[in-house]
């Protein structure tokens, strides 16, 4: 299949990152419907937000209002990453900072974090694949081992075309699979309503205080903002970016934010599975004495389907996984490719050089994902990836807020970047997680009354960091202003985030400034 | 939600077009609405068994869905 995408569209060479990362900037509305819902609703979407909502109920579910705030965030701001980059030719957003504010060093910064959050990302589409395998009773490591050298394989040599096809095989096969189980499986239980009742009489007896199927007064907090730090998060990530990029023109992309929320309803009925997995008494596979909750749908699928269609929903399961993977490895690899080889290593780097190394990065980051899951405990992946989404949204500032104004010194982005960093990982390494008996990295609630405040409320770490950032942000600049330390040039101009399609380009970013 | 906000920074002395209308205020609908937990946080009244809290969530993508989908329309580019 992805073999196969690579003669689809072909391009006159494969050799420059517009063709081979971007798909050659030219998808129409379908495709970028497929590619950015590839993108964003991955096979650990599939299995751990059910994972989450089987084991905290309500609390799990913050992935619905999640995935509506973030399209008309996305309408507004984004779109306008798509022009300046369609002016410039920027790959990645930080090609986009390091022209908006002069400065490779904080490009180099919003780089470097962009790839650290998205190698745990990747691996934990590995983990998704995991937990069906364990299901089938598949233990050890060689088979995700083959799925990956297959998606290394077709991504080396079809870029990000093969994703975009493949995307449309999976949603195919899991919008089949969840509408299939969200009218079958609940009149096997006897119905919503003996669904919740099974599931409030399992929270009742747990002695978790956030439990339940309502939230209660302590997480309320928490759950809004970890809706909107998620959201804020999201489109931060570099492969999200690289699937608005990827779009022909503004239209294409305006039109979809009010398409993809299709997605959402699937993600709010894949949620309800973790409700129907606790109603049909699943209890998930237990290796090494740890029960693993990751595998409560395809243990879900395997009790309440015929064989051959938990086969089907396996496999939409698998391939999930595949394609965002593929996605993330290409932007991963732009980023480095963009923002670290071509700045540091050889400035000189013709197109066809560009686009020989971001094939290679690719090839790196992925084994680097299969080392993450083969040398690491699948449960510190998991950590990882929570630290990931604090991390990249400390580059809201210089990216998001970049797009909308100048205002910040770039000196003070990168002194906000550094702090809600710092502030983001001591939040973290802070909070415990009782039930899985660990000291730090339990979760990313972050209890307020650790800051000496006399509540029981929880706030999202990510979005705290955040304020972090942004207070740090403009008290440097309004100090550096002050001390009259130089600001980088801008090499943008207001008018550049308006265009679209068939606009004059200036093709290659200018580089100047040197700090 | 300072990242919603157009442009407030530096606006081009004269625009020769620009992405700001009134009709973009339409989208801090589906950006706010769905945080404000106090409006959906209860189990009754229940939908085919589905509490509250769920089926509401479940009502707010078709209500992001009709705010960007009017915004969309009335802010597109004639001709």
């Amino acid at each position: 299949m992805g073999f196969v995408a690579a003669r689809w569209r072909r391009p006159g060479s494969m050799d420059s990152l517009d063709e081979w990362g971007l798909g050659g900037r030219g998808f129409g509305g379908w495709v970028t419907w497929f590619l950015i819902g590839g993108d964003l609703y991955t096979a650990y979407t599939f299995v751990a937000v059910p994972a989450l909502v089987f084991g905290a109920g309500a609390a799990g579910f913050y992935a619905v209002p999640y995935t509506i705030i973030v399209y008309p965030l996305v309408f507004l701001v984004l779109i306008r990453l798509w022009s300046v980059s369609h002016v410039h030719g920027f790959v990645t957003p930080a090609d986009f900072v390091r022209a908006r504010f002069g400065s490779p060093t904080l490009a180099l910064a919003v780089a470097v974090t962009g790839i650290v959050a998205t190698m745990p990302y990747i691996a934990l589409q590995l983990v998704g694949i995991e937990a069906v395998l364990k299901t089938m009773g598949v233990h050890g490591h060689w088979p995700i081992v083959i799925a990956f050298v297959i998606l290394a394989a077709y991504t080396y040599q079809s870029g990000l075309r093969a994703p975009a096809l493949i995307a449309f095989v999976k949603d195919v096969l899991i919008y089949l699979v969840i509408i299939v189980a969200v009218l079958y499986i609940p009149t096997r239980l006897g119905g919503w309503g003996d669904v919740f009742s099974a599931a409030e009489a399992k929270f009742a007896k747990t002695p978790a205080p956030g439990d339940g199927i309502l939230l209660d007064g302590t997480n309320q907090l928490n759950y809004a903002m970890l809706a909107l730090g998620s959201a804020l998060a999201l489109f931060l990530y570099p492969h999200s970016v690289t699937g608005v990029l990827a779009s022909k023109n503004r239209d294409v992309i305006r039109r979809n934010m009010s398409a993809l929320p299709a997605y959402s309803l699937v993600l709010g009925l894949i949620a309800l599975l973790g409700f129907m997995a606790i109603a049909a008494g699943i209890a998930p596979v237990v290796t090494g004495g740890k029960a693993d909750t990751n595998t409560v749908v395809p243990l879900l699928f395997d009790a309440m389907f015929p064989d051959w269609f938990a086969g089907v929903a396996f496999a939409a399961i698998g391939i999930g996984a595949l394609v965002p993977a593929a996605i993330m490895s290409i932007a991963a690899a732009n980023l480095f490719t963009r923002n670290i080889y071509k700045e540091y290593i050889r400035r000189d780097a013709t197109a066809r050089q560009e686009a020989a190394v971001s094939k290679v990065v690719s090839l790196v980051v992925k084994v680097g994902a299969v080392a993450c899951i083969l040398l690491l405990d699948p449960e510190f992946s998991i950590d990882l990836q929570l630290i990931g989404g604090v991390v990249i949204l400390q580059t809201l500032p210089a990216v998001a807020l970049g797009l909308v104004t100048r205002w910040f010194h770039r000196g003070a982005l990168l002194a906000g970047w550094a702090a809600g960093l710092v502030a983001g990982l001591w939040m973290l390494y802070e909070i415990p997680n009782a039930a899985k008996r660990k000291e730090h990295f339990g979760g990313s609630a972050f209890k307020l009354s650790d800051l000496g405040l006399d509540t029981a409320t929880t706030v999202y770490a990510g979005v705290l960091a955040l304020a972090v950032n942004l207070a740090v942000a403009a008290a440097a600049t309004l100090a550096l202003r002050t001390a009259g330390i130089a600001d980088g040039a801008d090499a943008t101009r207001p008018d550049d985030y308006l265009a679209d399609e068939g606009d004059p380009k200036t093709g290659r970013m200018e580089l100047t400034g040197s700090t | 939600m300072a990242s919603t906000e157009p442009a407030a920074g530096n606006p081009p002395p004269r625009p020769a077009r620009s992405d700001r209308s009134a009709w973009n205020l339409l989208l801090a609908v589906p950006v706010v609405v769905p945080l404000l937990t106090f409006l959906f946080n209860h189990d009754g009244p229940r939908l085919a068994g589905l509490p509250a809290f769920y089926w509401m969530q479940f009502a707010f993508i078709p209500l992001g869905v009709t705010c960007t989908a009017v915004v969309y329309r009335m802010t597109r580019k004639r001709g």
